[in-house]
């Protein structure tokens, strides 16, 4: 076979270091990160990027993503890359956050960044219960789901309903795009791709706040198998949650759409 | 040079400009308002940016995230605000970050009220938030000092890789005095090699603060400890009057220790062998003056501060029980007159002096 004929069908992405996960079997954070990953090379960004992680089971996702890196305390994410961004104008800076981080204790944080159009992009990670902490109820935590905080499953009136992040931050006039996807079919993870390239472009057009939320699993504190949790995420989550792409800039409105 | 009258807060803001901070992370509360409103005039006249924050707990993280990129920025706050921002300390302290943090402290605790206060002594010095950790602690006295201490605040954060508190309170943020501002000499200070800006071809820059493996987690102690001490060795600071033949040592910092050293002088016209240590760092502690005054003549030690007692800790640690230790306290955000300081300087004088 002449050289010329070989073609490269697959290749790991420059946007994630060698280092091996430590997340469990099954999980999505793996999915998460490559797309990230994916997006930043595929955009050139990857010499001009800054990640600010949270507090969870990505608390150390520095060691998978390359690119700088600066992590935060739990939920404080967004204030810490407000810092990077008005430090560095041209950076592309983004904040990777859990349920647990973002939609509890970093609310304000992370609702105060996108209050003042902070030009930063935040990839929301909902799987409905915190991970690293061992299976407790999160504000995401659907009615009825049990978890080692609320054993007798979740009950609005103890507790309120699931905090729909996608919804409520695409009522803010400074979050200038906000998308919901899922990992939970090939046909989804690409979709939630293209969410997360459209909310980097966002950022860089200067927009203002993007905001992509993604839907995600948890087999280990779930209690199921890798290919049940994809499963439960599209008959449980999915229905729970606002999906597709709940606002785009203005000036971008017109493009092509999802 | 120029002599400005000028406020005590906007003097520290005007010296932090001059000092090359761009970036001003804040949340209004008296009596600091003064440093976040200053900074929103003037930080964009010279290309920098005052971001209002949501709280003080948000601030303190934007300051992290400014400082892990390498920018030269600080916070000004009070009271309640400053204990909102220690867990962002403790994590500054771990990561290492050079900022500078003013605190314009008020009476508390709790809401308390906005009279002049030394209460957040043992926050300033004993780090203030959770862990093993110091900041620089500096300490002025007057506007003029405090425009000084802002560069050298600056200066000693990016030397030591870490956080710089300057210690203010009510009475010196709001008074005004004449000031000319000075540069410092910042070509000694190292380079921001372990900046996050975005690789830029070159190697990644991981700014983090946990280390996983006890045996790493333990050298990067032992490695902060040892510049802990090497700062105790070399930079402590203190004002010192006629320490030599004194029997009395009036240790006193702040706006306290300016009332102090009025009395000390006064006591000294009136014939009372007293002399006076004003700590200007309060973390490194000024130790070495206690032990000099020791080897001289000092048979006794009266604090001066305006708590229930909290630098007479450190004062009585220094000390190690070699002579008895006094304090005067003024506490309710109350300040002591001169002539109260002379009064009692007279009768712990006669004390020691018998005493001894």
């Amino acid at each position: 076979m002449p050289e010329a004929a070989e073609k490269c069908v697959f290749k790991p992405t420059e946007g994630l270091t060698e280092k091996p996960l430590h997340y469990c079997p099954g999980c999505s954070h793996g999915i998460i990160h490559r797309l990230i990953a994916e997006v930043l090379e595929e955009m050139g960004q990857l010499d001009n990027t800054v990640g600010v992680g949270p507090v969870g089971c990505a608390a150390f996702c520095e060691q998978y993503f390359n690119v700088d890196w600066v992590a935060a305390a739990h939920g404080r994410a967004p204030a810490v890359a407000t810092g990077v961004r008005r430090a560095v104008p041209d950076a592309v800076v983004f904040t990777y956050q859990g349920d647990g981080d973002l939609a509890a204790i970093g609310i304000a944080e992370a609702m105060h960044a996108a209050i003042r159009g902070e030009k930063i992009t935040t990839i929301f990670v909902n799987n409905a219960i915190y991970g690293m902490t061992g299976g407790q109820m999160a504000p995401t935590t659907l009615i009825g789901m049990k978890t080692t905080t609320s054993p007798y499953g979740r009950k609005a009136e103890e507790t309120g309903y699931p905090v729909d992040i996608p919804k409520l931050f695409s009522e803010i006039p400074g979050a200038a795009y906000v998308a919901s996807g899922s990992t939970d079919s090939p046909k989804a993870v690409l979709q939630t791709k293209k969410y997360i390239r459209r909310a980097f472009e966002t950022q860089l057009a200067g927009h203002g706040y993007s905001l992509v939320s993604v839907l995600s699993n948890c087999p280990t504190n779930w209690g199921l198998t890798p290919v049940k949790a994809m499963e439960w995420i599209r008959e449980n989550l999915v229905p729970n949650y606002t999906m597709g792409e709940l606002k785009v800039p203005t000036a971008a409105k017109g493009g092509e759409q999802a | 040079m120029q002599k400005l009258l000028v406020k005590g807060n906007e003097a520290i803001s005007e010296a932090a400009i001059q000092a090359g901070c761009k970036l001003f992370f804040g949340y209004p509360i008296t009596p600091s308002n003064e440093i976040i409103e200053y900074m929103a005039r003037r930080l964009p006249e010279v290309g920098g940016h005052m971001v209002q924050a949501e709280s003080e707990v948000s601030s303190i993280y934007m300051l992290l995230g400014a400082a892990g990129a390498g920018e030269r920025c600080m916070t000004g706050t009070s009271g309640c605000g400053f204990s909102l921002m220690q867990e962002g300390m403790s994590f500054l302290a771990a990561y290492e970050l050079p900022v500078v943090i003013v605190d314009v402290a008020r009476l508390g605790p709790a809401l308390g009220n906005l009279d002049p206060s030394q209460g957040d002594y043992f926050q300033w010095t004993r780090g203030g938030g959770h862990g093993d950790y110091y900041n620089f602690v500096l300490a002025p006295s007057g506007v003029q000092e405090a425009a000084d201490l802002m560069g050298l605040a600056f200066d000693l954060a990016d030397q030591y890789r870490m956080p710089a508190v300057v210690a203010m309170d009510g009475v010196l943020g709001q008074m005004m005095e004449p000031v000319t501002f000075r540069q410092t000499d910042t070509a000694h200070l190292p380079p921001k090699t372990w900046a996050a800006r975005g690789k830029k071809g070159g190697p990644k820059h991981d700014v983090v603060g946990y280390i996983l493996d006890p045996v790493k987690a333990e050298r990067s102690d032992i490695q902060r400890a040892a510049r802990y001490d090497q700062i105790r060795a070399t930079e402590q600071r203190w004002e010192e009057i006629a320490l030599d033949d004194a029997d009395l040592v009036v240790v006193s910092f702040g706006t306290a220790g300016r009332v102090a050293r009025a009395a000390v002088r006064e006591a000294r016209q009136q014939g009372i062998k007293v002399g006076l240590i004003r700590p200007i760092t309060l973390w490194p502690f000024p130790t070495n003056p206690i032990a000099t005054a020791l080897t001289q003549n000092a048979k006794g030690f009266m604090v001066a501060e305006m708590n229930m007692g909290q630098m007479v800790e450190d004062v009585r640690l220094a000390v190690n029980g070699r002579a008895p230790v006094y304090l005067h306290r003024n506490m309710g955000g109350s300040m002591p007159t001169t002539e109260e300081l002379v009064a009692r300087i007279r009768t712990l004088a006669g004390e020691v002096s018998v005493h001894a």
